[in-house]
């Protein structure tokens, strides 16, 4: 296993034409597991060919362990890949098709042998090793295709959205599989997907990407918590964040947000650092949905009218109008209202954000709420 | 629906669909078997009966004087369809696995220049092609009727791998890239395995082109090196003696045979490998 890491790296078709990729730093330790995630176009794709060798790059410099590979052929780069479509060998046996990295590379039969077996046994796969590709079904097409790249015991491990042609029981069940492949066997992993679940639920690290450019690269929870933009913001969290755009106002030292249902208003205490000039200016106020819940007795509440209410088991989803945008709330289901109903709410002051409305950029909260240097690359996203 | 529904009924629109599918039936077997007739009977039986009438006395004289003429250059077609199919075909494989998988700058012009040589008439060829021929000293030669052959079908051929191969992932060659495979192991180990009802399509198109050609034939070649089709001109246009029609039709038969029997080998695959790709699955 080995750590990984570009340098800068830029990608552009041909003269003229606009960046694929825009200065791409990222940089993982050994073992660790980094998921791209983003949009389709967005360039992640290409980023992992990029890795793998299958293109070429226009500037920068990719290195594991260190040592600079962007000059090196794919297969000289030691890198396994497991594509989407798993691309297995039509007219090969699931046996020669995990073999077939090894024959390539003139390792002794014996030796093929083992792995061959070592590598069925870990997938259980070992009962179809004489089928061919077309008589599996997804799932197990898509494990002889994690197992071709398990076989070679390669340095690096790319997955380009490996689950996205499963169905979707299936794509969970494979979910947890992965990250318990992962956690057994601590290989260095860069897995694409446009999924933010699978990116939330699989990664040690998350680059969000978005035209070509790495948004915000941290921890799931970072991301999670402290999204570095109002892209990141909306494309990690299902439902998404709600996003209200207003002026903040001014209440002796704090300040204070003042949301309006139509029929109540509430001034919504925010823990903003104390120094910055808000006054008058446009903000865009993202509060997830769980952070919006029934008010407790007697505290202080909002009252709205429930317009649409979406039980989805766990919780149930309703939706209210705040500041005229709609804005989605994530109720126990025993708490559902019904739709007409008048739903008294509360929100949990500390954890909304705050984002430039003009940039997009998130407004920094008080200090303490961002541990030093994990701020992710706001500074690159600012550059733009 | 009920059984009933399902069921033909001898209507009189059906009866004049199988009228119509007999009477196309009948044109195309009737002049096979006119030949095949023709080809058993004596001369005098020819000149007395009508064409249709059944052999009065039963012979394979006609076959026999018919093989003993043309039986060499019988061979001579086979010496110049084996190695110009194989060539080729395996050539078309090649240039059709470069101009899908390893695109290169202006391949699809040069894909489109290509194509245009589907286009290009026997005819425009013949004075440039002799004239090159001489230059290498192939004149006359078994070889160089072969290279012409080549040269003239890898339009075809190079068309049919490069269509054929545009609907294989290419996520396939950049797994074996990243295997360790090089550009002709891809192309042996992964791609070749896969194109049997391409090559099968390729096979039979440049069979019967290569073997049924009369004019590349009576042109670069001469005297014993000519194709069987242009013996077969030959031996029926001769003006001395007597019309022989039985050892005519059984010469042109046994001329005709090899194509045939190569659409009956592999005709299913012919098929099958011309609407590949037409349907996903």
């Amino acid at each position: 296993m080995a750590s990984l890491e570009l340098r800068n790296v830029n990608k552009r078709y041909g003269q003229g034409q606009a960046d694929t990729l825009k200065n791409i730093n990222l940089s993982i330790d050994s073992g660790e597991f980094l998921i791209l995630v983003g949009p389709s176009g967005c360039g992640k794709s290409t980023l992992m060919n990029c890795i793998a060798g299958l293109e070429n790059i226009s500037g920068g410099e990719i290195l594991v362990e260190d040592q600079p590979i962007s000059g090196m052929s794919p297969k000289d780069r030691d890198i396994a890949m497991v594509f989407q479509s798993y691309a297995l060998y039509p007219t090969m046996s699931v046996r020669d098709n995990i073999a077939f990295g090894l024959k390539m590379r003139k390792v002794p039969q014996a030796r093929i042998d083992e792995e061959v077996e070592r590598v069925a046994k870990l997938l259980q796969i070992e009962h179809l090793l004489h089928r061919k590709p077309s008589q599996l079904s997804g799932g197990q097409q898509q494990r002889v295709a994690m197992g071709r790249a398990l076989a070679r015991r390669p340095k690096i491990y790319l997955f380009d959205e490996p689950l996205s042609n499963l169905d979707a029981k299936l794509r969970v069940e494979m979910r947890t599989e992965i990250k318990l492949m992962h956690q057994r066997l601590k290989t260095t992993t860069v897995y694409v997907t446009h999924d933010q679940i699978e990116a939330m639920t699989l990664g040690d690290k998350v680059a969000v990407m978005k035209d070509g450019i790495i948004q915000q690269f941290a921890t799931p929870q970072e991301i999670y918590n402290s999204p570095a933009n109002l892209f990141v913001a909306s494309f990690i969290g299902s439902p998404p964040m709600n996003f209200i755009p207003l002026r903040l106002q001014r209440q002796g030292a704090r300040w204070v947000a003042v949301l309006d249902s139509g029929q109540d208003r509430y001034e919504l205490p925010l823990s903003v650092e104390d120094g910055q000039s808000l006054e008058g200016r446009e903000v865009i106020l993202g509060i997830r949905p769980e952070q919006i819940t029934a008010a407790n007795e007697g505290g202080p509440a909002l009252r709205a009218e429930v317009q649409v209410v979406e039980p989805t088991g766990p919780d149930t989803l309703v939706f209210v109008s705040l500041n005229e945008v709609k804005v989605c709330c994530r109720l126990a289901p025993d708490a559902a209202p019904r739709a007409g109903e008048s739903l008294a709410l509360q929100f949990d002051p500390d954890r909304v954000l705050l984002f430039d409305a003009n940039t997009g950029e998130r407004l920094s909260k008080a200090p303490e709420h961002i541990p030093a240097g994990q701020s992710g690359n706001i500074a690159q996203f600012a550059a733009r | 629906m009920s059984n009933a529904a399902l069921q033909p009924r001898l209507s009189a629109g059906r009866i004049a669909i199988y009228a119509t599918l007999l009477l196309a039936c009948a044109v195309y077997l009737i002049p096979l078997i006119v030949m095949l007739l023709t080809s058993f009977k004596t001369p005098d039986d020819i000149r007395t009966g009508n064409l249709l009438t059944l052999p009065e006395s039963f012979t394979v004289i006609g076959w026999v004087k018919a093989w003993a003429a043309v039986n060499g250059y019988f061979w001579n077609s086979v010496k110049i369809v084996v190695p110009a199919v194989l060539i080729s075909t395996l050539l078309g494989a090649l240039n059709g696995y470069v101009l899908s998988m390893w695109r290169f700058r202006g391949s699809q012009l040069f894909f489109g220049l290509l194509l245009f040589g589907c286009f290009l008439p026997f005819q425009v060829i013949l004075l440039p092609a002799s004239f090159t021929l001489g230059k290498l000293g192939l004149a006359n030669t078994t070889t160089g009727l072969v290279l012409v052959h080549v040269v003239y079908g890898l339009a075809f051929t190079t068309l049919f791998f490069r269509n054929f191969y545009v609907s294989v992932p290419e996520a396939l060659v950049r797994a074996a890239r990243l295997d360790g495979a090089g550009f002709f192991t891809i192309f042996g180990r992964i791609l070749l395995p896969m194109s049997v009802p391409i090559i099968m399509v390729c096979l039979i198109w440049q069979f019967t082109q290569i073997w049924n050609d009369f004019l590349f034939g009576v042109v670069f070649a001469s005297g014993d090196t000519q194709p069987v089709t242009v013996a077969l001109n030959n031996l029926v246009n001769t003006s001395t003696g007597a019309k022989q029609y039985n050892v005519d039709m059984a010469a042109a038969m046994i001329a005709g045979l090899p194509t045939l029997v190569v659409y009956v080998l592999a005709g299913k695959y012919f098929l099958r490998g011309l609407t590949s790709g037409a349907v996903k699955g």
